[in-house]
């Protein structure tokens, strides 16, 4: 009896996978989202975590969005936008008739009062947060200027063509002004905004419960809910999604995705991230500031095998800075191909010491473009020590790691950049600029510090014509190149392994992506 | 019961506590790691770190903010956590909450199968059903939870899906919190449906807790019982012409428990702390995954407040074992 129950239980359960195409959206269902770990803070704006986003931008909207699938920018909040003759002024035109989650109207007051508290040390919200990453949100604004209820203005110091760009990143959500005001500094735990699902309820470590917002001013969610469940372990995670107790299961390793793969009810969908790993050689060093001695070690150092072993297969080779899925990308550049006998002729050349031992500094903590980072550590020293150069690895507690490789004490580190807002400037002028090379706290961890190369990146911050923007960074791209201050790594593949009873599942090459149009087969 | 025992015993409490609060505190600020920092990662810019750390309060010396930190703590304030900004309280209260009811599960249940198959080992001693508990005891002490938990995920919820996976109560069934035990809110609420549902989220991850604590129960009460077993008064009880299972439980069970009662209030107590495991593989939320993960991220307030709780918790568990003992055994008196 029971064998005919569980039959007949599986006979319904696969049937709709196999005889229907499903192709027609359906309303309804609940989504359940598995992740590896809970939010922090709902209110991006103070948000550092990819937990907190993920779930956040469910429920708060910006002015302006990336694209569903790409890192393009978009309308969102704002239906147009335009810059001044001087590039100094914004002016963003709203779209109208939107009302928040608490049925507070839209309108340049919320945009106001979303962005000042930020940047504004007197406005009455300031003191609810911690404002943390200005440089990558409205550091640069220097007014915001209500024009009428649907037209806002942003000014900044000097041209900056990339706050576009920052302006679609989580850091700049329009949260209701009512809430904000009632929630003071828990608005974090009861985020209220415009997005295509209202926030329910959070159980701490648990799950965050989110319904569909049935007044949206854009076509509505098609699931009635979302819940996002915090499933710490990885192969926990893996059999909640093999046993269809959640629908998508975030950040399995390696070779689950493969099971998940080769499973007929699962589905897979990879795509080039917008991160970068690299090893970074300190310019600043006698033996380092030979840049026969840095070219040879990129030759020293076979990437493709890297990403075999310690990506398994889960990222593409590095030779620019940031990766090809964002705009302005060199692809003429010709990498430094894999060659030790290149590498002990450049080292000769340059009369490198034998003897020298260089230190490799090893990140503690894995991330999506560095997963294995002792792993990798290994497996560079001894490409190098192929090509004659002795290397000591070198381990700290993240926190000294930053802060002392900020400093320049190191020889070479490895460290990464998960992509910021998508712009080329927030790669090359952020983390290799002679601007951002002044230690301490340096982001240009090379400490290196090329003229041409600034300059472009400068120069590429006042134009704002996209294409010629490009022109310069494909420019700069060329000198970094030829000087060689990184060997750059990979950048790794963003996954996301999902039941086939979805679908519509989006993926931006930054993993973050609103479930507004995902629907669930009944 | 003597009051100035009572009274002198949670003195020192406050002591223990207070002793805890400035060790923890000491410790945590000597490993390394600046909690801005690592709130921030490789985004932060020197000026961004140096603001955060102003409003986090880290600017100050380490004195001042300790006394900082114990004025609050004894007005009740235990600050808020420096990662998600809630207050400490309610951060620890709701996973605490989950954390006690795991434990008291995996302890019941540790407990009567433990003692029950102690007391029947020691009176069949040497028998096929001795054996059998105690090679099993020996494989419950040395099987690691971890893999343990996943056979089980695998086994009773992947393969034969009789049993939830995780969690505490299927995902969009809701029950009005009272007591934050889940299964008892939902009998409160006379919602047996919740009920039974709660409960068979507590069947995996409280046998997985229960396995260890189980075994070591089962070991020291055989060897106390075979101890016990032997003496006198089990013998003139059962020359009294006692029914023989009076003789195990009131006589000889009753006596050899001194022991069991000590190890059953220490695994409580390490359970209670400990649970990291269990909590990680069933995605239980409770206290032990977070302690670790404020760890992690040196968020230094949540830490403290998790470890002065587990010190509260751990020295009353040692006074009820204390008081146990005075009921159980009428020998054994509170010095006054």
């Amino acid at each position: 009896m029971k064998k005919w129950v569980l039959f007949a239980a599986l006979v319904i359960w696969m049937w709709p996978a196999a005889l229907l195409g499903a192709d027609k959206p359906v309303m309804g269902g609940t989504l359940i989202w598995g992740r590896g770990g809970d939010s922090v803070n709902l209110d991006l704006a103070q948000a550092t975590d990819g937990e907190s986003i993920k779930a956040g931008i469910q429920v708060l909207e910006n002015l302006v969005i990336f694209g569903k699938d790409s890192m393009d920018v978009e309308p969102q909040l704002a239906e147009s936008w335009e810059v001044s003759e001087d590039g100094l002024t914004w002016t963003f035109k709203l779209r109208r008739g939107v009302k928040f989650h608490d049925g507070t109207p839209f309108n340049s007051q919320a945009v106001y009062d979303s962005f000042a508290r930020i940047i504004d040390k007197n406005h009455p919200f300031h003191g609810y947060g911690k404002w943390m990453y200005l440089s990558l949100s409205l550091g640069q604004v220097t007014e915001i200027k209500i024009i009428d209820e649907y037209t806002i203005s942003l000014k900044t110091e000097k041209p900056y063509a990339p706050l576009l760009n920052n302006l679609a990143l989580w850091l700049c959500p329009i949260l209701s002004p009512k809430a904000m005001a009632e929630h003071k500094d828990q608005m974090g735990l009861n985020p209220v905004g415009t997005g295509p699902f209202k926030f329910v309820r959070w159980v701490k470590d648990d799950q965050i419960v989110l319904e569909r917002n049935e007044d949206y001013w854009g076509e509505k969610a098609k699931l009635d809910r979302i819940i996002l469940k915090s499933i710490p372990e990885p192969s926990s995670r893996l059999m909640a999604l093999q046993s269809g107790t959640v629908d998508i299961a975030d950040d399995l390793d390696p070779d689950s995705i493969d099971l998940v793969k080769r499973d007929g009810k699962l589905a897979v969908i990879e795509r080039p991230s917008i991160n970068v790993g690299y090893l970074a050689l300190n310019t600043e060093k006698p033996v380092l500031k030979d840049v026969r001695v840095r070219r040879a070690i990129n030759h020293a150092i076979d990437k493709d095998m890297l990403i075999k072993t310690i990506f398994r297969g889960l990222a593409i080779p590095a030779k620019n800075p940031f990766a090809p899925s964002i705009w302005g990308y060199n692809d003429d550049i010709e990498p430094y191909a894999y060659n030790p006998e290149k590498a002990r002729a450049l080292l000769a050349e340059a009369g490198f010491d034998r003897n020298t031992e260089l230190e490799l500094w090893a990140m503690p903590v894995s991330r999506a473009y560095m997963p294995e980072p002792v792993k990798t550590a290994e497996l560079i020293q001894a490409y190098l020590a192929a090509a004659g150069i002795k290397a000591k690895i070198v381990r700290h507690e993240w926190g000294a790691y930053l802060s002392k490789t900020s400093n320049g004490e190191h020889d070479m580190c490895m460290l990464g950049w998960l992509g910021g807002n998508a712009d080329p400037d927030n790669f090359l002028y952020g983390l290799l600029s002679a601007d951002t090379a002044k230690t301490p706290g340096a982001a240009n961890v090379a400490l290196w510090k090329n003229k041409e190369f600034t300059e472009l990146c400068i120069e590429a911050q006042r134009v704002f014509d996209k294409a010629e923007r490009a022109g310069l960074y494909m420019k700069a791209q060329e000198v970094f190149h030829r000087e060689a201050p990184w060997v750059p790594l990979a950048h790794s593949t963003i996954v996301r392994s999902y039941s086939k009873k979805l679908h519509d599942v989006p993926l931006r090459p930054n993993g973050l992506n609103s479930f507004q149009m995902v629907w669930k087969e009944k | 019961m003597p009051l100035g025992y009572l009274s002198r015993r949670l003195f020192h409490l406050a002591l223990i506590l207070f002793g805890v609060s400035v060790l923890v505190f000491l410790m945590l600020r000597m490993i390394p790691g600046d909690p801005a920092q690592l709130l921030m990662g490789e985004y932060a810019t020197p000026e961004e770190l140096a603001r955060l750390r102003a409003q986090l309060g880290l600017d100050q010396s380490y004195p001042a903010q300790f006394w900082i930190y114990l004025k609050n703590i004894l007005q009740g304030d235990f600050g808020k956590s420096l990662r998600t900004g809630a207050p400490i309280v309610d951060e620890i209260g709701v996973r605490l909450l989950a954390t006690l009811e795991l434990t008291l599960a995996a302890m019941l249940i540790a407990t009567f199968f433990g003692v029950a198959a102690g007391v029947v080992s020691s009176v069949k001693q040497y028998s096929v059903f001795d054996y059998g508990a105690m090679f099993f005891a020996l494989i419950g002490v040395s099987m690691p939870i971890f893999w343990l938990g996943l056979m089980l995920i695998y086994f009773f919820a992947v393969k034969f899906p009789v049993l939830p996976m995780m969690g505490r109560i299927s995902m969009g069934l809701e029950v009005p919190s009272v007591t934050g035990l889940v299964v008892i809110d939902a009998l409160l609420a006379g919602e047996f449906g919740g009920f039974g549902n709660a409960l068979t989220h507590l069947i995996l991850p409280s046998f997985t807790l229960a396995t260890i604590p189980m075994a070591i129960i089962a070991r020291i009460t055989r060897s106390s019982m075979l101890e016990v077993l032997n003496k006198d008064y089990v013998r003139t009880a059962r020359a009294k012409g006692m029914h023989e299972a009076v003789v195990i439980l009131r006589h000889a069970l009753r006596n050899a428990f001194l022991p069991v009662v000590t190890v059953i209030g220490l695994n409580l107590g390490l359970l209670l702390g400990g649970a990291v495991l269990t909590e990680t593989i069933f995605s239980w939320p409770g206290l032990g995954r977070y302690v670790v993960d404020s760890l992690m991220g040196r968020d230094y307030a949540a830490v403290q407040g998790c470890i002065l709780v587990f010190a509260g918790l751990m020295a009353v568990i040692n006074l009820a074992v204390d008081l146990i003992y005075a009921l159980l055994d009428p020998r054994i008196r509170v010095h006054e």
